[in-house]
């Protein structure tokens, strides 16, 4: 109890400290636009890092979210751009799911690991992705669309509406319900639930097409905001918003961390990118702190966990 | 005199946040001695150990080693000062050889060629040492090939070698057979004899009169007595340890009009492991399992839960003849209390509290939807009715007791309310108090119409707790002997498949 504590705390005092660090450094990063502008950053990230979390809460992993983005973001935005907003949409979240279910199946049914299917996703997807879009650009949306990503509803963002609606559901749902109590059960001990008559598959196989629906989704809300889409825009986000779950203290081993966690880790992120982007940093030197805070966070909730272990 | 003693724990006193764990423990090893160290789950016994391992830092007191005050505060300065621990969870690496496992960080090195190890040596000396405790075992082979028995020898041979003078052996006959178990003492013999002291924990009390020389006594962190083996009883050291006289260990309410058939096996086969299975078992009767180490009866319990699959044959039970899985077998209200309760029985990150509901959250919460007042007040009714030793619902399952633990799984099965519970080894490794505490619930459950069938391999466990007992030998029922016919004797000669 009392490392978890503590490893929240340092969280949270590590944005406190970023947070005033930036606005010493750069005067402009207090200004409420650029504020704004973290946290719209900062949904995307969440959303897509939302579905993995549960995924590795059950010791598992998917690596295909990035790739399933781009694949149903790129089916979807060609009917969207011709006025079929719902059902380009809903097309759209399909593929996702679709994708996911895939993902499950291979996992819960085959056995494979984890790892190598959603890897194998990843490529898939990404295939069918360029072989769709033929290296070209969709875009140009119609406005009701644009909402999504681009729209404001009472002076907030839609997109940081989105994160708080998908942070209240998925904590929610791990918390407060049986499915959530399984994904932790199972990624704790996968063999103690099965012997508690947990219908490990079942939950399995909803786990990972719920982490293709919220990569969907994620995907649309991604294009609805830059206003255009084409085959690779999934490849550059599968990185970050594994790091965003590590930072939240996500164990990789499973059955241990939480969402809330998830939403430290994607804001950290966002706020040290934005923070160099203000200082004028390279870019090569960006993937390189990006790198070395990932590993730090890690590392500093494994020394954690070892002492509390010992006692 | 004080050069007598190879070790002296002086007021040894260590605090964890909320638990005093030792308060003012002193007590004494001596040359060639076997130092029985006995008490109740959370006595204190492991605690002390792992401050001697250097594990954990004592608050008070001081650790004198051969006269000298010792300052342990890691393990590399307990194996320096002669200090070799021989844990419950072995530490060998299963796929290096037993003479690289024995010589494992201390390899010699090549003569001639520098950076190589000296494998002839080092295989000619683990020999030597293998064979200077009776031991036959090649040290070419792989440890991963061994038997539990074996590698409890190697790791005696490893603290041998690197000439421990204080072994401590955390229950080591937990696993092994009755013949294991003369070998296992044969050789802390050949160790005694060569002066080196032994601290031997255990909670198999016939084991303190079979090896021990002295006893000592913890309870709730407290050092309670140390006396010679050769004055003490056993019905003293119980007393020492639980703090009160416990009448009766074993107590059933044995009933003569029996219930419905819960469960019912025909001719269940499974390929090379299980062969023609017949079997009932009533509601209102314990049914013990009995037979040797790997005589198929976890794996029967196994595929009557429908963990495992089997071949022919049919399983019903409460009238349902099943397709086999645990989902199905929990939804009709049948529980398992599996052997290795740590990988088997509980998610040990998780808080007790969601381990106790973990298999009934499906009848608790129909909806879907927990509800938290009414979580809590089925765990704190559990955690009262079965006297759950935590300082809170919410306590992470790993740092709870052997025994505590296995109360929670205990908690787990009845929270879902199963009318059949597949008990197997229930009492392995818990002490004597909570021992008693799961035999009178299990009389009880019985005594409200569930049906139980139990595996022990503790005979007289399974004597005084069954109605009837199936013997099995090699996947097979070798004899059905009822409450009358049941003998150690009996129950031994079909263990081991003597037909006459």
């Amino acid at each position: 109890m009392s490392k978890d504590w503590l490893s929240r705390l340092s969280r949270v005092a590590t944005i406190i400290l970023l947070l005033v660090a930036l606005s010493v450094i750069s005067p402009a990063f207090l200004s409420a636009q650029n504020l704004t502008n973290v946290l719209r950053q900062a949904s995307l990230l969440f959303l897509l890092a939302a579905g993995l979390t549960v995924v590795i809460l059950t010791a598992g992993i998917d690596l295909s979210i990035g790739s399933v983005l781009a694949l149903s973001a790129s089916v979807a935005a060609n009917f969207i751009q011709q006025g079929w907003v719902w059902g380009g949409s809903l097309i759209g979240l399909f593929i996702g799911a679709a994708c996911g279910l895939l993902n499950g199946l291979m996992v819960a049914l085959i056995g494979l690991p984890a790892f190598i299917a959603t890897y194998g996703m990843l490529w898939v997807a990404a295939g069918f992705a360029q072989v769709f879009m033929k290296g070209e650009i969709i875009s140009g949306f119609p406005t009701s669309f644009r909402l999504l990503g681009a729209g404001h509803l009472l002076g907030i963002p839609v997109p940081i509406l989105v994160m708080a609606a998908v942070l209240a559901a998925v904590a929610f749902t791990l918390r407060r319900t049986s499915f959530g109590r399984y994904v932790y059960a199972i990624g704790a001990n996968r063999e103690a639930a099965r012997l508690s008559g947990i219908n490990i598959r079942g939950n399995l196989l909803l786990v990972y097409s719920l982490s293709g629906l919220v990569s969907a989704f994620a995907g649309l809300v991604y294009v609805s905001r830059i206003n255009a889409v084409e085959s690779t825009i999934g490849e550059p986000l599968l990185l970050p918003a594994l790091a965003a779950v590590c930072i939240g203290g996500t164990s990789l081993f499973g059955g241990e961390g939480g969402i809330e966690g998830t939403l430290v880790g994607a804001l950290i992120m966002t706020l040290v990118t934005n923070g160099m982007n203000l200082l004028n940093v390279s870019p090569y030197w960006q993937s390189f702190v990006m790198g070395a805070i990932v590993v730090l966070a890690v590392a500093i909730d494994q020394l954690g966990s070892e002492k509390a272990g010992r006692t | 005199m004080g050069d007598d003693f190879v070790l002296q724990f002086e007021g040894i006193s260590k605090q964890f946040p909320g638990v005093k764990a030792l308060e003012d423990v002193s007590f004494d090893l001596r040359r060639g001695e076997v130092h029985m160290l006995v008490g109740e789950n959370g006595a204190g016994k492991s605690t002390l150990i792992k401050i001697l391992a250097g594990a954990h830092r004592h608050d008070a007191g001081r650790i004198v080693i051969n006269g000298q005050p010792a300052e342990i505060q890691n393990p590399a300065q307990a194996l320096a000062r002669g200090v070799s621990v021989i844990y419950q969870e072995f530490n060998l690496v299963p796929f290096l050889s037993v003479a690289q496992n024995i010589f494992l960080g201390r390899e010699p090195r090549h003569p001639k060629i520098p950076g190589l190890i000296d494998h002839a040596r080092m295989n000619a000396e683990s020999r030597a040492l293998l064979e200077s405790l009776g031991v036959d075992i090649d040290p070419r082979t792989m440890v991963h090939y061994l038997g539990v028995a074996q590698q409890q020898m190697v790791e005696v041979v490893k603290a041998l070698s690197v000439n421990a003078q204080i072994v401590v052996m955390d229950e080591p006959t937990s696993a092994l057979t009755t013949r294991e178990i003369e070998q296992l003492f044969a050789a802390i013999r050949r160790l005694t004899a060569r002066g080196v002291g032994v601290i031997y924990i255990s909670h198999r009390l016939e084991e303190v009169f079979q090896i021990g020389d002295r006893v000592t006594v913890l309870r709730d962190g407290k050092w309670i007595a140390s006396m010679n083996v050769r004055d003490a009883t056993m019905d003293v050291i119980i007393q020492a340890m639980v703090g009160r006289t416990i009448d009766r260990l074993f107590h059933r309410d044995f009933m003569t009009d029996k219930g419905q058939v819960a469960l019912a096996v025909r001719n269940l086969h499974r390929h090379g492991v299980l062969q023609d299975i017949n079997m009932t078992v009533r509601c209102g009767e314990i049914v013990g399992l009995a037979g040797l180490v790997g005589a198929g009866r976890t794996e029967l319990a196994r595929v009557i839960f429908g963990a495992d699959p089997y071949d022919a044959g049919e399983v019903t039970i409460f009238g349902r003849t099943l397709r086999g899985s645990p989902v199905e077998c929990v939804a009709i209200g049948v529980g398992f209390l599996p052997e290795d309760r740590k990988r088997e029985g509980l998610a040990l990150i998780l808080p007790l509290r969601e381990n106790v509901v973990m298999a009934s959250l499906r009848r608790l919460f129909p909806s879907g939807i927990i509800r938290r007042a009414k979580e809590r007040g089925v765990v704190s009714d559990f955690v009262k009715s079965l006297d759950i030793a935590t300082p809170s619902i919410n306590r992470m399952t790993k740092f709870l007791s052997g025994g505590t633990q296995q109360k929670v799984v205990l908690a787990k099965w009845l929270c879902t309310q199963s009318r059949f519970l597949i008990f197997d080894e229930p009492t392995r490794g818990i002490d004597v108090g909570a021992k008693a505490e799961i035999h009178q619930l299990m009389n009880e459950l019985v005594k409200q119409g569930a049906a139980i069938l139990m595996i022990s391999s503790e005979l007289p466990e399974a004597l005084n707790m069954s109605d009837r007992i199936y013997v099995m030998h090699k996947g097979r029922i070798t004899k059905e002997l009822s409450r009358e016919e049941a003998t150690q004797e009996a129950i031994l000669r079909h263990a081991m498949g003597v037909t006459i």
